[in-house]
């Protein structure tokens, strides 16, 4: 017990847990923005949109977001000169929180396109009846149940999203879990299996809840029909 | 019908299973001698065309054929920073020499020849950079090093405060950023920035002012005197005759880097009573 | 993504002749204001504001002759394939264990196993590789990085199969259950010998699925030293400073593999649908497989099936419960298009939009009723009706 406390006043384990939800969060905002642009384009009238959305899904969604990683530091920083901030630091947070966002994107939008097809055929006829024009019917009325029939499939992206932030190390982001857990073993090789369970419960701790409430919100939001 | 597909399919991914994990086990490994080098360092330790290149290599095959082992002896076997204890304490390999600096904390646990080289940490820049003279000069600067390593660190604490510093997986990565302007400095051990300032066709060099030392061992499993004393003879022998020199030269080709005189060439004496 | 005839969404009137127009211009705009993007970029990687011209020949030369393919990319894919296909194995054997695990009646088996499997789920990869990675090296097990990348990556995809396993037996029609009881075997003998085994047939597609998530994450091995592809291509890229060019191709090698293995994965359930009872789509679990399949659906599922199972005299057994509250069949979403004017309630009445025919039973009827030979209707609906019939 006395080694843990140790462990924890050497080592801000819960500031590394802190910078791992800051960039879960971002990315979740900016990729379910760009997720509901996606699936906009997919089911837009306009055939080079749907083309194109479409293929940002597929290229996305087959590539290891290790190697997005890196090319968010080498590629659109390194020679794009896409900058931040001055201080690398906060630079590097926000390349990797674009990495995951653009990444994740493409996951969201496949959770909204299953989303739709759970909306009734009947729902969109009625909306179009009605006069409503793509973005109207769409915005008003496919979409919002989409959501509703999509939670399931979007609280595990998020869950994904969680665990994918200790992947940012690789876009240099230092001070994030794996980083620390990689130099906490390193300099307390006798403790790594202390360690390893201070990182691994952290993720049950914050995992389970988000599993929880997924559950619970996808069937008190589901639209009974 | 069905059920004896499925078995079959089942024995074909059981043999595929096997031939998989027993892949690259089984070497004939008698009678020749193993060696732990890095695989990824242009300059020290660089697999290419199918063969390696590189200063430790160059020492590598001197020190084997004094042992008595011809170049198609040697079996060469990546020694990664973080495995080189293990794989000498598990008898992986018979010697490692991966830019191996002689500490006390890893002589604990392995035994070390040598040295057969002084390094010292240095710095990279690019080849128009008239600012940079020193670690002194680097506040305000951006510098990038390796993850996990401490160079930087020193830079920082000792040197310049205000640096910012850049982590990266390899030394590739940080020669790419400072290439591209994103960085101003990458700072290692000199030969390192030597091999890598020498594979930039002239367009970064080693600012040449080292500042600290680092002596880097060929690594022994722990308690064979015998063998440090005979490596330790090899690397005088090579000093002596100069392939030594040579091999620093032909390692270093295109910068006009000298090792630090006042420490090297070395005294191997390490490892033996 | 054909924009023909009745392929169109649901969500907007068919264009007529001035929808269309604006609808051809729309595309001039977002092709043009595309391609003005792509040249964008290429004219800042031609011409960055310092640093080389990363378009140059000379930078792409290195990473694409046949040298680098030989020492670095293909030993590199090697490894990666290596690990891959050892990971995939493994997990499959680990998620049979632990799936079947916790849908044995014995309570503590179930509770170990849940224990596993949702821990295993929680924890990111990247954790488990570094703490394998560090722990076989000081255990001194040689090639401890491959050991833990593999290790890692069974855990996790054992225990999303382990998932997949139950999700399976909780989607088979209970009648194959009460027919196996009522054949006199055990409640055991009836998930071993009658569920288990269509339950794996219809979690194969989503394996496959899981093969590309696999895929991708031997990649995370780069960062504990594993000389997978993207470390080889990293490693390429330090001799001649061309690291952004390599790891080019790199790319482009794990999106075709894994592009290839995604269109396996849609193509497989046709295959499996004639062995199992269970619906055999991928897309059942497809939007969360891909990336991550805690898919609290399917534990709703498994769960309603082991309440049912475990607790005595439960109310009617209920399958299909994916997106509970919803009437919407989401087990055919890839297949499922909106189409103009098609009614998916009454496919008998119109002429299905995928093939262009009506319905073959329907067809086959109406032959009968115009009074040609019996002979030719039967012939062409065991021609077209041959998937149908195989279920």
């Amino acid at each position: 017990m006395d080694a843990f406390m140790e462990l924890f006043r050497e080592y801000d384990v819960l500031g590394a847990f802190l910078v791992n939800i800051e960039l879960t969060l971002w990315s979740a905002l900016f990729s379910l923005i760009l997720g509901v642009v996606l699936v906009m384009m997919r089911i837009s009238p306009i055939s080079s949109l749907r083309t194109v959305a479409g293929a940002y899904v597929e290229l996305f969604k087959n590539m290891p977001l290790t190697i997005i990683m890196v090319f968010m530091v080498l590629g659109v920083y390194a020679q794009l000169k896409l900058e931040f901030s001055d201080t690398f630091a906060t630079n590097f947070f926000w390349l990797a929180v674009t990495g995951l966002s653009l990444y994740t994107a493409a996951f969201v939008c496949e959770a909204l396109r299953s989303g739709i097809n759970t909306v009734p055929l009947g729902q969109a006829e009625a909306a179009r009846a009605l006069g409503l024009n793509f973005m109207q019917s769409a915005s008003l009325i496919i979409l919002p149940q989409a959501f509703r029939g999509s939670v399931a499939p979007l609280g595990n992206t998020l869950i994904a999203l969680l665990k994918n932030s200790t992947v940012a190390a690789a876009a240099s982001v230092s001070t994030e879990t794996s980083s620390l857990m990689k130099e906490m073993i390193e300099f307390h090789a006798d403790a790594i299996v202390q360690i390893f369970l201070i990182f691994a419960i952290g993720y049950v701790i914050m995992i389970i809840p988000i599993g929880v409430l997924t559950t619970y919100l996808s069937n008190k939001l589901a639209v009974r029909r | 019908m069905k059920k004896r597909a499925i078995t079959r399919a089942l024995a074909a991914m059981c043999a595929l299973v096997c031939t998989v994990a027993l892949a690259g086990c089984g070497a004939d490994e008698e009678g020749k001698i193993r060696i732990g080098i890095k695989f990824d360092q242009p300059g020290l330790g660089f697999k290419k065309s199918g063969t390696y290149v590189g200063f430790d290599v160059d020492v590598a095959k001197y020190i084997a054929r004094e042992l008595g082992y011809s170049e198609d002896e040697i079996i060469w076997k990546e020694a990664p920073s973080a495995q080189r204890e293990a794989m000498l304490q598990n008898g992986d390999v018979d010697m490692i020499l991966a830019t191996y600096s002689i500490t006390d904390s890893r002589k604990e646990v392995v035994d070390f020849a040598g040295p057969y080289f002084v390094a010292g940490q240095d710095l990279l820049v690019r080849a128009d950079e008239t600012e940079i003279d020193g670690p002194e000069d680097l506040n305000g600067k951006r510098l990038c090093s390796v993850t996990g390593s401490t160079s930087a660190v020193t830079v920082k604490e000792q040197f310049a405060d205000e640096v910012q510093l850049m982590e990266q997986p390899g030394y590739a990565e940080c020669a790419t950023a400072l290439f591209s302007g994103i960085v101003d400095a990458v700072t290692t051990d000199d030969i390192i920035l030597a091999g890598l300032a020498s594979a930039a066709r002239g367009q970064l060099k080693v600012v040449g002012q080292p500042f600290t030392q680092e002596y880097y061992g060929v690594g022994i499993k722990k308690g064979e005197r015998e063998l440090a004393a005979r490596i330790n003879d090899a690397i005088e022998k090579m000093i002596e005759d100069g392939s030594w020199q040579r091999a620093i030269e032909n390692n270093t080709e295109g910068t006009d880097y000298s090792p630090d005189p006042d420490y090297n060439p070395p005294v191997p004496t390490e490892g033996e009573e | 993504m054909a924009s023909k005839n009745n392929e169109s969404s649901v969500l907007f009137d068919q264009p007529g002749p001035k929808g269309r127009r604006m609808i051809r211009i729309a595309n001039w705009i977002a092709g043009v204001i595309f391609a003005i993007v792509v040249v964008l970029i290429l004219l800042r990687l031609h011409n960055p504001p310092d640093g080389e011209n990363q378009l140059d020949w000379e930078l792409w030369r290195p990473a694409l002759e046949g040298e680098a393919w030989t020492d670095f990319y293909l030993p590199g894919l090697w490894m990666t394939i290596q690990a891959s296909i050892v990971a995939v194995i493994g997990s499959v054997v680990f998620g049979l264990v632990f799936g079947v695990g916790r849908l044995l009646p014995n309570p503590l088996a179930r509770a170990v196993s849940a224990v596993v499997v949702e821990f295993c789920r929680a924890v990111p990869v990247l954790l488990m590789m570094i703490f394998f990675w560090r722990g076989f090296a000081f255990a001194g097990i040689g090639n401890s990085s491959y050991w833990a990348v593999v290790l890692a990556l069974i855990l996790y995809n054992g225990s999303v199969v382990a998932e997949l396993v139950r999700s399976g037996v909780g989607n088979l029609p209970s009648g194959q259950r009460e027919a196996s009881l009522a054949l006199g075997l055990t409640e055991t003998q009836s998930l071993m010998q009658i569920e288990v085994p269509q339950a794996i047939f219809a979690m194969l597609p989503a394996a496959v699925t899981q093969l590309v998530v696999v895929l991708k994450d031997t990649a995370l091995g780069s960062i504990i030293m594993y000389t997978d592809l993207l470390q080889e291509s990293r490693r390429l890229g330090s001799m001649y400073f061309n690291i952004l060019q390599t790891l080019v191709v790199a790319a482009v090698i794990y999106f075709v593999i894994c592009w290839l293995l995604s269109r396996l994965a849609e193509w497989l359930p046709e295959k499996m649908r004639s062995r199992t009872a269970a619906p055999t789509e991928a897309e059942a679990v497809a939007p969360i497989a891909i990336m991550d399949p805690s898919n609290v659906n399917q534990i709703a599922v498994a769960k309603e099936v082991e309440e049912r199972r475990f607790s005595a005299g439960a109310g009617e057994r209920q399958y299909h419960v994916h997106h509970r509250g919803s009437n919407a069949s989401i087990r055919e979403w890839r297949r499922t298009r909106y189409m103009q004017g098609y009614d998916e309630t009454h496919p008998e009445s119109q002429v299905d939009p995928l093939t262009g025919e009506f319905p073959a039973a329907l067809r086959s009827q109406r032959k009968g009723k115009g009074g040609f030979g019996r002979s030719e209707s039967k012939g062409s609906e065991s021609k077209d009706g041959g998937k149908d019939t195989a279920k």
